[in-house]
C-alpha cells in the first residue's frame, strides 16, 4: 500500500440509506479471478440502461460529480456481502475515499486494507457536505476533514489503520514478523 | 477468573495470540473455509510474496457459487465462472488444500458442509470470505466473514487483527407455533432492531425457543445475523449440538470425543456476565413472516398489511417509496394474494434436509401453479443423496418443480440461475436487495413452507392453510 496523502476534491453524491455491496458491484461480476476491471461494472444496474448506455438521471452523471475522488451517501453504506470486489470497483473507479453516517463492517476492513478511506460523519457534518452547492470541495485527511466552508471536523479512525495508511504499512508483512508467537501459540493450545 | 464473561468473550480469550495497548489484537482461527469466488486475488497474494498457506489441516474448500445447478456432466458453459473453478483446484493443488469438488460426494454450499463434515465444532474460530459464515455460530463457534484481503493474512498467517465486539444477547422466550420457523424468528427480529441493529456486536440468541430448535433451525437463525448488521451470532452449545455432531466424518471419536464433550460443556455465557445490548423476543407471538422490500428488514406477518410511507418516520419515508415501487408492491395492502412467478428453495439460509422436507410436506400430492417457476437446490451433495433415498427429490419433480444440484444458485444468481427481470420471486435465501436474484429481479423472502405455499397458490400465500 502507498502512504496516504491528504488531498482536496469535489464529491459525487449518492444519498440512499443502506446501500448494498449487490448495489456497488453485483454478483454477476464477481467471476473473475482479478482485482482489475471491475471500476466500469460499479454501480451497474443504477448506472447502465439495459442495453449498456448511460442512465443520465444517475447521480453520479451529474456533470458536478466530474472529477470527485470522494462519494459522499446515506448510512449505513456497504451493508451485505462481504466481497472485497466493492472497493476495488470505487477505487477504480476513481474514487479514494466514502463518507457516510455509518458503514458495514466488513466494507469498512475490507476500504482501510485497500486504501480507500471510510469516513463515518455526524448527522450535522453530513447536512453541511449534503446542502452545499454542487461545486463545493472536501478536504479529507486521517482522522479530519475539512468543510466546504472551512470548518475542520473530526472522525473517528483507528490508531492502528491511521498508522498503516500514513506510513504504508503492509497488514501481513506486520502479523508475518509475530510467527514466533503464533508458533508458541500453536505448540500451547492445540 | 473471576469474572463473569459472555460465550463471546470466552472464545475471544481462547484465540488471542498476541494482545497489546493501542494495536488491535492477533486472534488464532481454527477453520479457515474456501470458495471459488474470494479467494483467487488471495492466492494470488501467496505467490506473489512467496508464501505458502501456513495450515493447510485448518482449510478447506468447496465449490458452490458459480458452478451450474442442472447437468454436472455437461461443461461449464461461461467460460469466466469455468475459469474460476478451474483456478480454485489450481490453487487447491498448489498448496495442498482439500478441496470437496463436484462428484466427491462432499462438494456443496461451504456453510452447509463444514456443519455436516463435523469440521465446525463447538469453540472454534471460524471464518470464510463470505458474509454467511455466521451460520457456524450455531454450534456455539465464533465464526463471521472476512474479505479477500483477510482470507489472505488467514492463509499466511492463520491469523486475524481485530478489535473487540460488543455483546448483544437476543432472547426468544416461549416457544414457535405450529408453521412458524427459524426463518420466520429471524426475519421477526431483524425486522424489530433494523438491517444495522446487530452493528458492532456479535449477538448470542437464547430463551427456550432458541434451544428447541434442532440444529439445521439454529444454523439458519445464526445465518441472518449478518442481516442485522452484527459481526457474527451464536448459540451456546447442548445435548442437541452434540448429538448432531456424534459420529460425522471429521468430529472427534473415541476418547478424543469424550474429551471434547468435557470441554465443550464449559461453553457457556457465565450467569451474571453483562451484554452491551439486549433485545427480548415474545417467541410464541411471531407469525410466518415475509418481505415486501430491498431490505431483509422490510418485513411483515404474512397476514399484515404492507406499511404506507405516510406511517413510516420521514427519515424512512423515500427509503420505503423508493422500494414499493422497485418491488412493485402497493403500499397499504395485505401481501397475501400477491402474484408469484418464481419460487426458489435453497441456500445456506435454506438449503438443508429439514428445510426439504418442511417444502415437501407442502408440495406432495400438490401441483405447481403453472405460472410459477419452481427451483428445488439442495445445499450439498449430501442433503441431495439424503432427499433423493427417501423420497423427496420424487415428491419435488412430481409436483413439477426443477430438482437440480447443489450450490448457491439463485440466491446469488451468478451460476445463470436468475430471476427474469420484473419478475416476483419467493425465495428461501437471505437477501432482497435490488437485483440480487438477478438485474431487475423482486425478492421477497420467507421460509421453506411459505415459499411452496407460493409454489403452489402462484401467489403469496399462508402455509398453515397447506398443513
Amino acid at each position: 500500500m502507498t502512504p496516504f496523502i491528504a488531498f482536496e476534491s469535489v464529491y459525487a453524491r449518492l444519498l440512499r440509506s443502506h446501500i448494498d455491496t449487490d448495489q456497488i458491484i453485483p454478483a454477476r461480476f464477481l467471476k473473475t479471478t482479478s482485482r482489475e476491471g471491475l471500476g466500469r461494472h460499479a454501480f451497474a444496474d443504477w448506472r447502465y440502461e439495459e442495453g449498456g448506455q448511460l442512465r443520465p438521471d444517475f447521480p453520479l452523471h451529474h456533470p458536478s460529480a466530474r472529477g470527485a475522488t470522494v462519494l459522499l451517501a446515506g448510512e449505513n453504506f456497504g451493508c451485505g456481502s462481504s466481497r472485497e470486489h466493492a472497493p476495488w470497483a470505487l477505487l477504480e473507479m476513481g474514487f479514494r475515499a466514502v463518507i457516510a453516517p455509518s458503514f458495514g463492517d466488513i466494507f469498512r476492513q475490507n476500504a482501510l486494507k485497500n486504501g480507500l478511506l471510510p469516513i463515518a460523519v455526524d448527522a450535522g457534518v453530513h447536512a453541511a457536505l449534503a446542502d452545499a452547492p454542487p461545486d463545493a470541495t472536501v478536504g479529507v485527511d486521517l482522522g479530519v476533514i475539512r468543510l466546504p466552508d472551512g470548518q475542520r471536523a473530526f472522525y473517528p479512525i483507528d490508531p492502528f489503520w491511521k498508522a498503516c495508511l500514513a506510513g504504508g504499512i503492509d497488514e501481513i508483512e506486520y502479523v508475518l514478523r509475530q510467527a514466533e508467537a503464533i508458533a508458541d501459540f500453536e505448540q500451547g493450545a492445540r | 477468573m473471576t469474572q463473569a464473561r459472555t460465550l463471546y468473550d470466552r472464545l475471544w480469550d481462547d484465540h488471542l495470540v498476541v494482545e497489546r495497548p493501542d494495536e488491535p489484537a492477533l486472534v488464532y482461527i481454527d477453520l479457515h473455509l474456501v470458495h471459488e469466488v474470494t479467494s483467487p486475488q488471495a492466492f494470488e497474494g501467496l505467490r506473489r510474496r512467496g508464501l505458502l498457506v501456513r495450515r493447510p489441516n485448518r482449510t478447506v474448500a468447496t465449490i458452490d457459487h458459480a458452478i451450474p445447478t442442472h447437468d454436472r456432466s455437461l461443461p461449464i458453459a461461461d467460460r469466466v465462472a469455468a475459469g474460476q473453478i478451474e483456478q480454485l483446484k489450481r490453487n487447491c493443488t498448489d498448496f495442498g488444500v482439500p478441496l470437496h469438488g463436484p462428484g466427491s460426494g462432499r462438494q456443496g454450499i461451504v456453510h452447509v458442509i463444514g456443519p455436516e463434515l463435523g469440521l465446525t465444532q463447538p469453540g472454534m474460530t471460524v471464518v470464510c470470505g463470505d458474509s454467511h459464515t455466521a451460520t457456524h455460530g450455531a454450534f456455539g463457534a465464533l465464526a463471521f466473514g472476512i474479505g479477500t484481503s483477510e482470507v489472505e493474512m488467514v492463509l499466511a498467517t492463520q491469523c486475524l487483527l481485530q478489535r473487540r465486539s460488543k455483546n448483544q444477547r437476543v432472547e426468544v422466550t416461549g416457544r414457535l407455533r405450529d408453521g412458524v420457523t427459524a426463518k420466520d424468528l429471524i426475519l421477526a427480529l431483524i425486522a424489530r432492531i433494523g438491517v444495522d441493529g446487530g452493528a458492532g456486536t456479535v449477538l448470542e440468541y437464547t430463551g427456550s425457543a432458541v434451544r428447541a430448535l434442532d440444529m439445521e433451525a439454529r444454523m439458519t437463525v445464526c445465518n441472518m445475523s449478518i442481516e442485522a448488521g452484527a459481526r457474527a451470532g451464536m448459540i451456546a452449545p447442548d445435548d442437541t449440538t452434540f448429538q448432531y455432531l456424534h459420529g460425522r466424518p471429521f468430529a472427534p471419536s473415541g476418547r478424543a470425543w469424550d474429551e471434547a464433550l468435557e470441554r465443550w460443556r464449559t461453553l457457556v455465557t457465565d450467569d451474571g456476565a453483562s451484554f452491551d445490548r439486549s433485545v427480548e423476543i415474545d417467541g410464541d407471538a411471531i407469525e410466518p413472516m415475509i418481505t415486501f422490500g430491498t431490505n431483509p428488514a422490510q418485513a411483515i406477518a404474512i397476514g399484515g398489511r404492507v406499511p404506507s410511507p405516510t406511517d413510516v418516520p420521514a427519515a424512512d419515508r423515500e427509503a420505503l417509496t423508493k422500494a414499493l415501487a422497485y418491488m412493485g408492491i402497493e403500499p397499504a395492502r395485505p401481501i397475501l394474494g400477491h402474484p408469484v412467478q418464481t419460487v426458489f428453495i435453497g441456500s445456506c439460509t435454506n438449503g438443508r434436509l429439514s428445510d426439504l422436507r418442511a417444502a415437501a410436506s407442502v408440495l406432495r400430492g400438490r401441483k405447481v401453479h403453472p405460472g410459477v417457476r419452481t427451483l428445488v437446490v439442495p445445499g450439498s451433495e449430501d442433503v441431495g443423496r439424503a432427499a433423493e433415498a427417501e423420497g423427496l427429490a420424487d415428491i419435488f419433480r412430481t409436483a413439477g418443480a426443477e430438482w437440480r444440484a447443489p450450490g448457491c444458485s439463485m440466491c446469488i444468481a451468478m451460476n445463470g440461475d436468475e430471476v427474469r427481470p420484473g419478475e416476483t420471486a419467493v425465495s428461501t435465501s437471505n437477501r432482497n436487495f435490488e437485483g440480487r436474484q438477478g438485474r431487475g429481479s423482486r425478492t421477497l423472502l420467507a421460509s421453506p413452507l411459505t415459499a411452496a405455499a407460493a409454489a403452489v397458490t402462484g401467489a403469496v400465500a399462508d402455509p398453515r392453510t397447506f398443513a
